[in-house]
């Protein structure tokens, strides 16, 4: 949960940026704040490590791990759409234990989905990590509800007029990730070369699958 | 999902309120006051604009996504095929006969 600007005034059409990290008066008081649990044995430095650890473990391979079998799995799929972190904890083995539900959004022919925090910066961070920082810029999170074709534009993504680009807002307790389409071109490809080019990209709805672009490489 | 009354199920046709802001709000206000349908009825979460306050936010109230039209969103846009679709807790939520302008007092 971070700022809670609201942003309905006009807007210039500035490009998605990198923006800077959080303020220094947010870090101080980060660090008063965690300084005084462990000194009052609220929570140890090992606490604080351990989760840390466990946030950087997380990245964008899970969740391509999901979709690529997702694409080669149709049961897999179906059950993946009707319990999503069941089916993914059941299936890999990856601990899915969040007070948050996961949506695993579908796109189709008629429907592109995009995801965004127009609030703050929620994001499915249990399959894809720590949101990039344009994905919290203000930029993208108001611009992006507003006018999504122009913004996915400028991540390189034009889509036909009939489609509909549905962007969802995680407003509440629900936290979004986008299934791509199977790329054409892709027939008979081993679950770990389509894994290799599903980008983060692809799972927030900013991009698309590219069977000429691996994931390692557009990061 | 939760055992609690649901007010609206998919395809209800539904408004946002136009009401104060909470403190800590969930609602985007970007959306307040805009005609929606529900496209699905999420479960029953403790309310947030409470828990943000360090309190237990019960009862639990019923969340739906909601899908908006780009062209009911934004003024000057029309004919577009686009849509935004927001998770909105029941208390920000009223059916959209055209009656009510969303000046509620209830939840």
């Amino acid at each position: 949960m971070g700022d809670h600007h609201h942003h309905d005034h006009d807007h210039d059409h500035a490009p998605i940026e990198e923006v800077a990290a959080a303020p220094i008066e947010d870090r101080i008081l980060e660090t008063a704040i965690r300084e005084l649990l462990i000194e009052k044995g609220v929570i140890s430095a090992e606490d604080v490590h351990r989760q840390i650890d466990i946030v950087d473990s997380r990245n964008p391979a899970l969740g391509a791990r999901v979709v690529a079998r997702a694409w080669t799995d149709p049961d897999f799929k179906e059950r993946l759409l009707a319990h999503p972190l069941k089916t993914i904890q059941d299936t890999f083995g990856m601990d899915m234990t969040t007070p948050l539900e996961l949506v695993v959004l579908e796109n189709t022919p008629e429907v592109h989905n995009v995801v965004v925090c127009t609030l703050c910066s929620c994001y499915p961070r249990m399959l894809l990590g720590i949101p990039p920082a344009w994905y919290k810029a203000v930029d993208y999170r108001s611009r992006v509800v507003r006018e999504p074709r122009a913004v996915l534009a400028e991540f390189g993504v034009t889509l036909p007029d009939a489609q509909e680009v549905r962007v969802s807002d995680s407003t509440a307790d629900l936290r979004f990730l986008v299934l791509p389409a199977r790329p054409e071109g892709t027939e008979g490809w081993s679950e770990e070369a389509l894994a290799a080019i599903v980008t983060r990209d692809c799972m927030i709805g900013t991009g698309l699958p590219d069977p000429a672009v691996k994931r390692d490489e557009a990061a | 999902m939760l055992e609690v009354p649901y007010r609206y199920k998919p395809g209800d046709r539904v408004r946002v309120a136009q009401q104060p802001a909470e403190r800590h709000c969930r609602t985007p206000s970007y959306l307040r006051g805009k005609p929606g349908v529900v496209m699905s009825v999420t479960g029953a979460y403790r309310n947030p604009s409470l828990l943000a306050f360090h309190k237990p936010g019960l009862p639990v109230i019923p969340l739906y996504r909601v899908c908006f039209r780009q062209d009911d969103v934004w003024e000057g846009v029309s004919g577009s095929p686009d849509s935004v679709a927001a998770d909105i807790y029941e208390h920000w939520l009223l059916p959209a006969d055209g009656s009510d302008t969303g000046e509620s007092s209830h939840g």
